[in-house]
């Protein structure tokens, strides 16, 4: 009972690490180089666990963050929710991809996550970013191995499902 | 998301209902984009939750301030000596100023007053310090830990000690959202401080310069000119330094220049703001004045005043910001 409580606050704690990150800013160079963290987060759920995320939850989360830092209401909610249905749809044969094959569909995601966002914002009249502002995606996927292994050995030690 | 364990194929997981659900949710997604664009929903939600928001926020700026102080803690003792002999210096050259303008400004405001202006040197200022908040929006903007509790409103000119930074966009209880003057959607009517050419400098998609892309061909402009705002358009008071000319080109249409400004103001770097706090009078033509004359019942009988004198206060009242008196705009037909 208590692990399975342990095992829910730990997913909800993760979640609201991945926000909190979204929010704190770097050093004005490295500032490009930020990756979309509660992508991330929500992609080593995704692929992890069976039956934790689902779409609801991805919009849910979607719409706290872009409460928390959005430009547009619904922003953030759609891309999570693309990006979730995605991983959702290949779940069986991503988990069984090698790391650098795993690293490179993480790569796709994130910049199919990043046109969507491009999209929204141009057709919101915004003007067109800088380029330094596709370097996150790459950003995130150099980071996905490390971000996956801590993550599961975490998980491992803490005897969570 | 329901997935049907006993479907034929488990390597592809996802089924009719997924995809409904994923349009569904889709589809409300941009119900919600579009009513917010329309309606500016975000702002007033946001502002409802303040209470869960901002904690959220501050807790996010710990870490930049925690970076701070331990830079501050951490460097050492020679370099804060040397810092502080600096700022002494500065300070002294500052008062040193302050004091031979001190004079000046008496004489600016008796002068004023004989000519009966309402503008004033005052600054009414409000200090506020920045929270490292990644707001998402590329990065035009900035979070001050002020808000509508301490009197913030929008649309406040936003300076710091080299120059203006940019406007109050959005205000939360206690937090508030800069509209940085790099901002590419962000337009500030400036003057060139040697010939008084007027003009407007807008944020310039990389995000770190002005661009002010119609100066006309014959203007006296040059590189290192310096820009102060103007002041027309009510929003920012006159005399702030912008930005200083980077870069001139011939604009590519050809019938402009096109120059490139660095801002005055430390954008990315500064900790702590300073807020105006009397926004500037609208510059315009005053108000009407009413015609003097002798008081209603002495007058005469309207129909018995002869033609030429009703035109000539009627152009009077119209051009009310002409100083010298009607009668030598021209001679009435």
């Amino acid at each position: 009972m208590s692990r399975l409580r342990l095992s829910r606050w730990w997913f909800i704690g993760t979640l609201v690490f991945a926000l909190l990150s979204m929010l704190v800013p770097l050093p004005g160079v490295l500032e490009p180089f930020k990756p979309y963290w509660p992508a991330l987060i929500l992609l080593y759920w995704c692929i992890e666990s069976e039956d934790r995320v689902t779409l609801g939850m991805a919009f849910t989360l979607g719409l706290v963050a872009d409460l928390l830092n959005g430009v547009v209401l619904g922003e953030q909610a759609m891309r999570l929710c693309a990006l979730v249905f995605i991983v959702l749809r290949f779940r069986s044969r991503l988990r069984f991809f090698p790391m650098w094959q795993q690293t490179l569909a993480v790569l796709a995601l994130l910049l199919n996550d990043r046109i969507l966002l491009l999209v929204v914002r141009v057709l919101s009249g915004a003007s067109l970013p800088p380029a330094d502002w596709w370097i996150s995606p790459f950003v995130g996927a150099a980071l996905w191995p490390f971000l996956f292994l801590l993550l599961d050995d975490l998980r491992a030690r803490l005897r969570i499902q | 998301m329901a997935r049907a364990r006993d479907e034929s194929s488990p390597l592809f997981a996802g089924n009719a209902a997924g995809t409904l659900r994923l349009i569904f949710y889709l589809a409300l997604a941009m119900v919600l984009m579009v009513l917010d664009h329309r309606n500016g929903w975000l702002w007033r939600i946001r502002y409802t939750a303040s209470a869960v928001v901002e904690p959220v926020y501050r807790l996010a700026g710990l870490p930049a301030v925690g970076i701070r102080t331990a830079s501050v803690a951490f460097a050492d003792r020679e370099r804060l000596t040397e810092q502080n002999q600096r700022l002494r210096e500065d300070l002294l050259l500052a008062n040193a100023k302050l004091n031979r303008m001190g004079a000046v400004a008496v004489q600016n405001e008796r002068l004023k007053q004989l000519l009966d202006t309402q503008h004033s040197l005052e600054l009414n200022v409000q200090l506020a310090h920045v929270i490292g908040v990644d707001m998402g929006a590329y990065h035009y903007q900035i979070t001050l830990n002020v808000g509508a509790r301490d009197g913030v409103k929008p649309g406040q000119p936003v300076i710091d000690a080299h120059g203006v930074m940019g406007q109050i966009k959005e205000v939360l209880p206690t937090t508030s959202v800069v509209m940085l003057i790099t901002d590419p959607e962000h337009a500030i009517p400036v003057t060139i401080e040697r010939s008084g050419l007027r003009t407007v400098a807008y944020g310039s998609p990389d995000g770190d310069q002005l661009s002010l892309p119609n100066i006309p061909l014959a203007a006296d402009v040059r590189v290192g000119d310096h820009l102060l705002t103007s002041g027309l358009g009510g929003r920012f008071p006159p005399g702030f330094p912008v930005g200083d000319v980077s870069s001139l080109a011939p604009s590519s249409s050809g019938m402009f220049q096109a120059a490139l400004a660095d801002p005055a103001a430390d954008i990315d770097r500064s900790e702590d703001v300073l807020l105006l706090h009397d926004q500037a009078e609208p510059d315009g033509p005053p108000a009407p004045i009413t015609p003097m004359g002798p008081p209603a019942d002495l007058a005469p009988p309207v129909q018995a005043m002869p033609a030429p004198a009703t035109s000539q206060a009627g152009a009077f009242v119209r051009k009310p910001s002409a100083p010298a008196p009607a009668d030598s705009s021209g001679t009435p037909p």
